[in-house]
């Protein structure tokens, strides 16, 4: 059995303090009044403003200015337009500035939500296609999808509570006023509503909860049996989980990330986030395997282990990649305006983490994994891992950033204590999942050739 | 050249052929070649092969290919005649790469695997009318020979090799 540390567990509650308390200080002080903004406004066009922010505010083409134009062809008096004009890009910038602590805080929810779901991903094929290599490493999958239920729950208050006692911080959609000035998102309110965001929410995480409370408990009860029917179990409902997985995992996408856009869709979207998603929870399954491992935890597990989980990272990220630019191609070279502003505001403004994650998400793991040798030394596994995981941060706040702060964006205080947050909540819930049960699968069926898997 | 003489151990089965091969190197002696019908997992570290470094080879090779592509594409695409062609811009490579990258890969795959594979044919010396260089017909399906050098020592080798398993054992001159 293995015991959290008392360490780590003070650490974890170190991480979760210091991001609750960031993330209160970012609410606070992300409410300016009409005259801040002015101000501040006037501040950055009186330094020459790097940002250059009326031009590419008019370009972009995010949701929020959806909601500004349209009021504008309320008002129409052609008299006040001027008036209008700096009225509307000051409320405009008040509101992203609003949006801040919101995004942060979500795109931090759904980075660890993520992690928990691609492992319990992982965790469904490996079963269903019994592997033989992997089943010493399934108590560290159990633990870390843990987090799911949480996590997840997390992701979808933090989503509706942005839509009822915020101010629509994250979805546009979900603002009446804006809705109500909107043919688009007029046509697709009967999938973009408050209502049955809600419930999908709900069905996708009672079905994946569901998936994990079966299986870990067949898991367990495999430990004592005297045969292998919680086995076959497990294989079943395994099965029919991934199949339940890859259309809720589709439109989980589409509700919780591609709608912060509600005007651009993408087909492949759905598969994009899974890469992202699969290759950050096997990465989180190397590391959290080496750290138990360098605390004497897994003795069951060898170099041939890792060795497979860094294939699994290397072959993932470029999985990740490959879809990446499979969307971003189809996107630029056709280059129809309705769906490139998406790229275009993005290229504009994000240059740097958007280019910067493919570096670190293809060009680093491509050549740090690549050698066989340095797949099966431990520091060489946790500094990639460290990358990737960074790398696909970026990733989700690419996806979600846009959208709401649009060029407001900075990796301050709100985003990195919202990180700390779901971070010491993660490692708390992981490692306190992992404490109640064996660290190794006693009855399962492929364990003895799992212990002398040999590559 | 004077002939030298061969031992030519004979086996059939890869287990039996495994643990002599050990028992051999126990004992000192040199393994000039052992023929199999199929690959014998393992068979290469017991004989103390040195690891094949032709995937390193094919990594240069990509990165040959990968140069090749974008070399040929720039000077074809920017440098040569950069036309207008459906509104794409072909000021600079960069500036117009998504659209080569499809090309860059494939040609980066194209010349690591088509030069690894060349590279295998030369090092392994394998090409069309080759004379087979197969000592005993009956290793291409289902017996396995390991061949040692006789230094004068052939009884003692004769001895061991019959001990560990082996179903025939010939002393064979070997011409070169």
């Amino acid at each position: 059995m293995y015991t959290f540390s008392n360490k780590l567990k003070t650490f974890s509650i170190i991480l979760m303090v210091l991001g609750a308390v960031g993330v209160g200080i970012s609410f606070m002080t992300s409410h300016k009044s009409f005259e801040e903004v002015e101000h501040i406004l006037a501040e950055e066009a009186h330094h020459g403003g790097g940002h250059g922010a009326e031009a590419s505010h008019d370009e972009a083409s995010h949701g929020a200015h959806a909601a500004v134009e349209s009021h504008g062809e309320a008002h129409g008096d052609s008299a006040h337009a001027e008036v209008d004009e700096h009225t509307k890009h000051i409320e405009h910038v008040q509101h992203q500035i609003a949006n801040r602590p919101w995004s942060a805080l979500y795109v931090a929810a759904f980075f660890f939500m993520m992690i928990a779901l691609g492992v319990l991903a992982f965790y469904a094929i490996q079963i269903a296609s019994q592997a033989g290599w992997s089943p010493v490493l399934f108590r560290v999958m159990e633990g870390i999808t843990a987090y799911l239920l949480p996590g997840a729950l997390i992701v979808l208050a933090i989503a509706v509570a942005s839509g009822t006692i915020g101010h629509y911080n994250l979805f546009v959609w979900m603002d009446p006023d804006v809705v109500a000035h909107d043919k688009l998102i007029q046509g697709k309110s009967g999938w973009l509503n408050l209502t049955g965001f809600t419930i999908r929410g709900l069905i996708f995480i009672a079905g994946w909860v569901l998936y994990r409370h079966f299986s870990r408990k067949f898991s367990i009860a495999q430990d004592t049996a005297e045969d292998k029917s919680n086995f076959k179990k497990s294989f079943r409902i395994s099965a029919a989980f991934l199949v339940f997985f890859i259309y809720t995992e589709s439109m989980m996408s589409w509700d919780w990330i591609m709608s912060v856009d509600p005007h651009w869709f993408s087909t492949l979207f759905g598969w994009y986030v899974f890469a992202s998603m699969f290759v950050s929870g096997i990465t989180v399954i190397a590391l959290i395997t080496l750290y138990l491992k360098s605390k004497g935890q897994l003795e069951f597990v060898n170099e041939n282990h890792l060795h497979d989980v860094a294939k699994f990272m290397f072959a993932f990220s470029i999985f990740w990649t490959y879809l990446w630019f499979s969307q971003f191609m189809l996107i630029w070279y056709s280059n129809i305006p309705e769906e490139v502003t998406y790229f275009v505001t993005r290229f504009q403004d994000y240059k740097l983490p958007f280019l910067g994650m493919v570096v670190m998400n293809f060009v680093f793991p491509i050549l740090m994994l690549m050698n066989a040798d340095y797949k099966r030394i431990p520091w060489f596994v946790v500094m990639a891992g460290l990358v990737i995981l960074f790398g696909h941060y970026i990733d989700i706040f690419n996806m979600i950033m846009p959208a709401t702060v649009g060029d407001r964006w900075f990796i301050g205080i709100p985003e990195i204590s919202s990180v700390l947050l779901f971070a010491g909540l993660f490692i708390f819930v992981v490692f306190t999942a992992l404490t109640k049960a064996p660290l190794l699968v006693k009855g399962y069926p492929f364990r003895k050739e799992s212990e002398d898997f040999h590559y | 050249m004077e002939a030298s003489k061969v031992i030519h151990a004979i086996y059939t089965d890869d287990d039996i052929l495994m643990s002599a091969v050990k028992k051999v190197k126990a004992e000192k002696h040199h393994i000039e070649e052992i023929y199999t019908p199929f690959p014998v997992h393992g068979l290469d570290k017991a004989m103390g092969l040195e690891p094949t470094r032709i995937a390193i080879t094919a990594f240069l090779y990509g990165l040959v290919g990968l140069t090749v592509a974008i070399l040929m594409m720039n000077f074809i695409m920017i440098e040569d005649w950069p036309q207008n062609i459906g509104g794409k811009p072909s000021f600079s490579y960069l500036e117009n790469m998504p659209a080569f990258v499809p090309i860059m890969f494939e040609l980066t795959v194209f010349f690591a695997a088509h030069l690894m594979v060349i590279t295998f044919y030369l090092r392994s010396r394998m090409w069309p009318f080759k004379k087979g260089e197969n000592p005993d017909l009956r290793t291409t399906d289902d017996h396995f020979l390991m061949e040692i050098a006789v230094h004068g020592n052939e009884n003692e080798l004769e001895s061991l090799l019959k001990e560990t398993g082996a179903v025939e054992v010939n002393l064979v001159d070997k011409a070169h």
